[in-house]
């Protein structure tokens, strides 16, 4: 805070970067062990440099096959994105207005977002079995034979799982939203309706363009929460595994580079979208500043 | 009412939408994936099962069943080493991402700077976040396995003559994950509330002759309160509730509530696992509970 660095400093400025170091460090390595040769090992020392894992990656492990893990995760993830993005910016635009019930909505998404994930997912996971049993009594009492016996779970990656991401991934977008609203001038769009513009096109005109590095912001929690997210889709996911799901299941039965080599890939993907999303941040901020 | 309807929607176009319409898909997420989940395990902690159905009923079996042979002191049963188990990770998990992420908040908050440079480095600390939990988890075995490389560094540098056990698939390697994954919980509330202190009370305090380590403890520490509480509650009912951390780094053999209710929940035992949510929930209410009393004490000193 003087105008001279003291020691405590050069302290603090090391503990940041080993810091740093702890947090990027492991998953480095297994980014150069990923491309092990053919008989290279989970550990070091590298035994060639190839491509041969990333290979046996898309070849399946064992029964598991990734590339359609691997469509089925995106899909979902760009769903959850867009469904985020939507009704979390939805949702803070009525929170700026006078609202019935706006306590309670909050008080409802932040024990969503400290609820233990466990919980939540039981919670979905239960409540369509009870639906799928209460729907099974119905057509077998209203005599819909074919109906019944065709009729296998409700419980799959767009109903139950969509919904259990959802439960994660709206109160980041909602809490984002919040923390722009509040920083947020409304004399531009007071201007706006007063020089005559209807509500949505001032929606469209001024008040997004405004926010609208956060909401790419919102969508890059959406997406990459989904892309990662385990506990709360565990217990409500169906007959079909996402990705994470997939992995976490494999951490436990391969011994092969194979899984570093999908471990590098979704972390690619992470960054891509990160990047991605960082960039266009930077870009619609500028472009809002210089109107 | 399609008369009824008409002059509404016309309203609507004209005035835009009512909070209530905006907020409504929103709502119904959480009605119907949180709200209504939650009463059903609530309820369904009292039923009664068979192998293959659900019936519904009011008896306390699953909840006796839980803490069966509980009150012998001698011989603790399952729940009771379960929970201690747990408890003691949440508390070293929390007591490691405090220090840690407040150090690396105050360097950032205080002694970087530009604001560019904080903003960039702070950023660099929120990457990780975005990537997959699993594989960071994974990535610690090429380091601590038998044959890693600080296995590998203890044995050329001679101060162990045999490879370590202990460093990975153990309680030290689930602590070590939940400080690597967590941390930035603990950081990004903490920075927030200290970029709020406003910085002419350190000047004051500088010019009252106070040294570092007195701001630190006196100014800083008291403002980033709020900070520190959430941080905690965050990092807290993460770890309570955890299974897949614990699973994947205790190498699928150390117990955890999560994991208990997780095995039952995958074993369809669901008024089981309901009155173990159920348990769960009150002891993390519990501690959130005494957190915020916690901010409530001192304001009151």
């Amino acid at each position: 805070m003087g105008e001279k660095r003291g020691w405590g400093y050069y302290a603090l400025a090391t503990f940041f970067g080993l810091f740093l170091l702890f947090l990027y460090g492991p998953t480095i390595t297994i980014f150069v062990l990923s491309f092990q040769g053919p008989e290279g090992g989970l550990v070091f020392p590298m035994r060639g440099v190839s491509l041969y894992w990333f290979h046996e990656l898309f070849k399946g492990i064992g029964v598991v096959d990734i590339g359609s893990a691997f469509v089925r995760s995106i899909k979902l993830g760009l769903l959850v994105t867009l469904l985020t993005v939507v009704l979390a910016v939805s949702a803070a635009l009525a929170f700026r207005k006078r609202m019935a019930g706006a306590n309670t909505l909050f008080t409802v998404t932040v024990a969503s977002l400290i609820m233990p994930s466990i919980i939540v997912s039981l919670g979905i996971g239960l409540s369509f079995r009870l639906l799928d049993t209460g729907l099974g009594h119905l057509f077998e009492s209203a005599g819909w034979e074919d109906l019944r016996a065709s009729f296998t779970t409700t419980m799959g990656m767009y109903t139950s799982a969509l919904g259990a991401q959802l439960t994660w991934t709206l109160p980041f977008g909602l809490l984002v939203m919040f923390a722009v609203f509040n920083r947020f001038n409304p004399a531009y769009e007071e201007a706006a309706l007063d020089l005559g513009a209807s509500p949505w096109q001032t929606f469209r005109h001024v008040v997004l363009p405004l926010i609208g590095p956060s909401v790419v912001g919102v969508g890059m929690f959406g997406f990459t929460l989904s892309w990662d997210e385990i506990a709360r889709s565990s217990q409500a996911i169906g007959d079909l595994n996402t990705l994470p799901l997939e992995l976490q299941g494999l951490t436990t039965t391969v011994t092969t580079p194979v899984i570093y080599a999908l471990g590098t890939l979704t972390t690619i993907v992470s960054f891509i979208v990160v990047f991605l999303a960082l960039g266009a941040m930077r870009l619609l901020s500028r472009k809002s500043k210089a109107v | 009412m399609k008369v009824a309807t008409r002059p509404m929607l016309a309203r609507w176009m004209s005035h835009g939408l009512p909070a209530w319409v905006q907020a409504t898909p929103y709502t119904l997420v959480f009605l119907l994936f949180f709200i209504i989940p939650l009463g059903l395990i609530v309820a369904v902690s009292f039923w009664d099962a068979t192998e293959y159905e659900l019936i519904p009923a009011f008896t306390p079996k699953n909840y006796i069943n839980t803490f069966e042979g509980c009150s012998n002191l001698a011989e603790p049963c399952v729940t009771f080493t379960t929970y201690l188990s747990t408890l003691k990770f949440c508390f070293l998990a929390w007591l490691s991402t405090l220090l840690i992420g407040f150090t690396v908040a105050y360097f950032l908050a205080f002694h970087v700077r530009s604001t560019a440079m904080q903003t960039a480095l702070f950023v660099l600390c929120t990457i990780p976040f975005w990537t997959s939990n699993v594989i960071r988890m994974i990535s610690w075995v090429p380091l601590l396995g038998r044959n890693g490389l600080v296995n590998d560094a203890l044995l050329t540098t001679g101060i162990v003559s045999q490879p370590q056990d202990w460093l990975l698939f153990s309680s030290f390697s689930v602590v070590l994950a939940f400080v690597h994954l967590f941390t930035i919980f603990m950081v990004v509330p903490i920075f927030n509330s200290m970029m709020r202190i406003d910085r002419s009370l350190i000047e004051a305090a500088l010019d009252a002759g106070a040294s570092s380590w007195q701001i630190l403890w006196n100014v800083i520490v008291p403002l980033s309160r709020t900070g520190i509480i959430i941080g905690s509650i965050f990092v807290i009912t993460i770890v309570m509730g955890d299974f897949v951390t614990i699973g994947v780094m205790g190498g699928q053999q150390i117990a955890s509530v999560g994991k208990i209710i997780q095995v039952q929940t995958s074993y369809l035992q669901f008024p089981l696992a309901a009155a173990n949510a159920v348990i769960l929930l009150a002891v993390v209410l519990m501690i959130i509970w005494a957190l915020t009393k916690l901010v409530d004490i001192r304001k009151e000193l």
